[in-house]
């Protein structure tokens, strides 16, 4: 009698908004906040903004890069200490930089399924209150000094301490198969596409400039939440210029000599900072009376083999945006606004000029003619990582609510996000206005 | 911020102490809770008018103990003076002594509530001479009364019974201990309109209200009490105190808008916030103001505009848009300051600016009145919040000790009780006017 269960009719995800803290440079303004700290934060102020309180969500995803081990249920803790009901499910997500946008993009997928109404995606990320290991022969005497039972034991375990097992273990930027840092990787790449230090510069100094001036249009009054007396990113220069970032010296690839462009003006700093995003169903938004700012059409993960040297470390986007277009019918130009984040001013660079290259759009994305060139007007319009600061896994909602909201004030057209991670990896994703 | 003072003469040894010193000893005033009494023990109603055995019905009707005599040395809780057809001076001599008689017998809390008619310039000589005498004498029993006691009045307009709505809502905000700060004031009610709630515990139940200013102090206040009242809460403060003011969002269950409100749409983004996410917007309380005291002599121009752009022309600004988008029923509370009344040294800017809210109330009236709504003013006396914590400590004890009715701060309670009932339905038949919650004292911001 049971009749063949049909698989539901997909429906939209809709970005009803966001909310951050203001970014704040590693062991400055937010040197004492934690994670949880900081992403409950975001959360509560999202709370506040659209009236959440006592809500049971969907869900919410989120995670961090750089975690403590007892960060181990961090999402769920910070839901616990937020003021939505503590009925609201919650679970972590890792995905180095590209953490929030795999978050927002799977409960996105959850709620066209049908399967949630509601959800908050996000990340956060401390450098500052970065987690610190034992060195690994401590580790391996505590173990053994756990294990042993008899006095005999554990004196012999002991035995073993050496002075120089006191050095801690920080974590790094390195990757750990290739031993070079993301921007001694990123220079190589920089290099292989010909990017210029004045186009890397360029970059840098008109985030800086959009940014603030998206502040001062009073845009960011409902996307940002002031955390720790902090209410702007504390890494923005809007008086900064072009001379200025010329004078500074190459900070990654030095070993290149005269082709070294790479410098800390044209390449994000380290950050503390959370950001999250509410989406939901049509019908949860309308009956919530909330803001529908923009569809989350769809996103795609990408990863390259840049252990081998087949590709550059930060180069997954490329693919990823080539292969999403593809199954959207869409090209590159069919968008109104592109958020590229600025892991460094090289990495957008050479993405574009990868996209412009037929011999790379055809050898490599397996495509008749390049996807081409973007109009640069559309690009990173309110700024992006290089002036905001780039707290790993905060990049991605970060960028999400920033784009729906332009796009809603647009009132039309569509955006596309591509974000690169560590790992080789990347995600990219479509909105679309509403 | 507390006042400790107040604190010590109120317990433990230093109770005593205080007593054998002869300390003036402030008392904890009666400060309202939800299923609190009305009154803390019987009414007495005094005077001869033709509305009092009307008026004796309704507080019947409102589960009060009603004596028309005093009766033998029990307690009172309060004392209600119907001088309503008082015509000539010497009228006033019976009901007056008569409440004198009753006062050893006022419980701590008490209430005396006089009902009045205003003295107009077309009166009589005597008619006018015996109502403005009212208004004397029921102030100087207010300074009269301790144990946290107070003495207020009800003025009726012209063709307006004691028991028209706004007359008897404000009866019961004197009497009740939501008035706790409230002493030696009138308050007028000039028209027949307005509803008594359903539910006296949540007057606001439906309404839609913003509050600026409500990151903190007398706001945040202001955002909870509405809320308590039962309305939906949308808390308003600049992009840099949202921190806070998303606390207060979450603590009210309400939204919070980030906006400043010297911004030319600022009135529109509040409609546009309000009716878009909680589907209209019924009362606002212009409560965001900033302080740059200096004496003149000293004043720049930069503290001087600012005082008055966010304390006043703001206000101008965003009750222009309100107009302009034909809110029915929309009733909006501004905050005033007894400095605007009194003047204060070293606040010359503010001063303009509250003065200012005083005058814009009275001559908005008419026009939001058009659309069923109304606007009233709040000037607090000395409150104390962070704002006054900022006043050195030994200007901010002689401030207190200044006030010879209540001899203490008032709390942002205080002033939020006396908003969210102006800003009530009930209090629909009030307009134009500026109650002061001062606890008789004219100092402080």
């Amino acid at each position: 009698m049971t009749a063949q269960s049909e698989t539901p009719a997909i429906r939209q995800a809709v970005i009803i908004g966001g909310n951050r803290i203001p970014f704040a440079r590693s062991n400055g303004a937010y040197a004492n906040a934690s994670n949880q700290d900081m992403f409950t934060a975001a959360i509560d102020g999202l709370v506040a903004r659209f009236g959440l309180q006592g809500q049971r969500l969907g869900a919410v995803a989120g995670g961090a890069v750089l975690k403590h081990s007892k960060d181990f249920n961090l999402v769920r803790e910070c839901v616990l200490g937020s003021s939505l009901s503590p009925e609201t499910p919650a679970y972590d997500v890792q995905m180095a930089c590209a953490t929030g946008m795999e978050a927002i993009g799977s409960l996105a997928n959850k709620i066209k399924l049908g399967q949630i109404d509601s959800a908050i995606g996000g990340g956060v990320d401390t450098t500052s209150d970065a987690p610190i290991a034992v060195s690994e022969p401590l580790r391996l005497m505590l173990l053994e000094l756990t294990r042993a039972r008899s006095t005999g034991a554990k004196l012999k375990a002991m035995s073993k301490f050496r002075p120089s097992f006191l050095a801690p273990n920080a974590p790094g930027t390195g990757e750990p198969r290739t031993g070079l840092s993301m921007g001694n990787h990123q220079a190589l790449t920089t290099k292989a596409w010909n990017i210029t230090r004045e186009a890397q510069d360029e970059l840098a100094l008109a985030s800086h400039k959009n940014l603030a001036a998206a502040y001062d249009r009073h845009f960011f009054d409902d996307l940002i939440t002031p955390f720790a007396g902090v209410s702007r990113d504390t890494n923005l220069r809007g008086d900064s210029t072009i001379e200025k970032l010329a004078s500074l010296k190459p900070a990654f690839g030095k070993n290149l000599g005269e082709d070294a462009t790479m410098t800390a003006g044209n390449s994000t700093p380290l950050t503390d900072g959370a950001s999250v995003v509410l989406l939901g169903s049509e019908d949860y938004a309308m009956a919530n009376d909330l803001p529908m700012l923009a569809n989350f059409v769809d996103f795609e993960a990408a990863a390259v083999d840049f252990v081998h040297g087949a590709e550059g470390l930060l180069m997954a986007p490329a693919y990823a945006v080539a292969r999403m277009l593809k199954r959207n019918n869409l090209t590159l130009q069919d968008f109104d606004y592109y958020e590229i984040h600025e892991a460094f001013a090289g990495t957008v660079l050479s993405t574009l000029a990868a996209w412009e290259d037929a011999e790379f759009c055809k050898n490599k994305l397996g495509l008749d003619a390049p996807l081409g060139a973007i109009d640069r007007s559309k690009l990173n319009v309110n700024g992006s990582s290089l002036a905001a600061g780039h707290p790993f896994a905060a990049t991605g909602g970060r960028i999400v609510a920033t784009l729906a909201k332009m796009l809603h004030e647009k009132g039309s057209g569509r955006g596309l996000i591509s974000v690169c991670a560590a790992g080789g990896q990347g995600v990219v994703a479509i909105l679309e206005a509403r | 911020m507390a006042d400790k003072y107040l604190e010590l003469v109120n317990s433990g040894f230093t109770k005593n102490l205080a007593k054998t010193l002869g300390l003036p000893r402030p008392s904890i005033l009666r400060r309202y809770a939800p299923g609190a009494p009305l009154v803390p023990g019987p009414v007495l109603l005094l005077g001869n008018s033709p509305q009092a055995q009307e008026l004796s019905d309704v507080l019947l009707g409102w589960g009060l103990d009603v004596r028309r005599h005093a009766v033998g040395e029990g307690k009172v809780g309060a004392i209600v003076l119907l001088l309503d057809a008082v015509a000539t001076p010497g009228q006033l001599s019976e009901p007056m002594l008569a409440a004198g008689h009753a006062l050893r017998q006022l419980t701590p809390g008490g209430r005396v509530v006089s009902f009045s008619r205003p003295a107009l310039a077309t009166d009589t000589p005597a008619v006018a001479a015996a109502r403005q005498g009212i208004d004397g004498s029921v102030r100087s029993l207010g300074r009269e009364l301790r144990g946290g006691a107070t003495a207020n009045g009800v003025v009726l307009g012209e063709r307006v019974d004691a028991t028209a709505p706004s007359a008897l809502a404000a009866l019961r905000f004197l009497l009740s201990g939501r008035s706790a700060y409230v002493d030696g004031q009138f308050l007028q009610v000039d028209s027949a309109t307005g509803a008594l709630p359903e539910d006296f515990e949540r007057p606001l139940a439906g309404k839609v209200a913003v509050v600026t200013g409500a990151a903190r102090g007398i706001g945040a206040a202001i955002a909870k009490t509405l809320y308590r009242d039962g309305a939906t809460v949308v808390v308003v403060d600049v992009p840099a105190a949202g921190d806070a003011l998303a606390k207060v969002a979450n603590l009210v269950s309400g939204t919070a808008l980030q906006l400043d409100i010297t911004r030319e749409d600022a009135g529109k983004v509040i409609i546009e916030h309000a009716t878009s996410r909680h589907g209209k917007l019924d009362i606002v309380i212009h409560n965001a103001g900033i302080t740059r005291d200096k004496l003149l002599a000293n004043m720049d121009a930069a503290r001087w505009n600012s005082v008055i752009a966010v304390n006043l022309e703001s206000q101008l600004r965003m009750n222009e848009e309100f107009l302009a988008a034909g809110l029915p029923g929309l009733r909006l509370v501004s905050l005033a300051s007894t400095s605007g009344i009194a003047g204060n040294r070293g606040q010359t800017n503010y001063a303009a600016s509250k003065g200012g809210v005083i005058g814009m109330v009275r001559a908005s009236a008419a026009a939001f009145a058009a659309s069923g709504g109304g606007i009233n003013a709040v000037a607090p006396g000395f409150i104390e919040t962070e704002m006054t914590a900022k006043i050195p400590v030994a200007t901010r004890t002689v401030a207190r000790m200044l006030m010879p009715s209540l001899m203490q701060g008032g709390l942002p309670l205080d002033v939020a009780e006396a908003i969210a009932f102006l800003a009530s339905d009930a209090a629909a038949g009030i307009n134009g006017r500026t109650l002061r919650v001062c606890g008789q004292s004219l100092v402080g911001a």
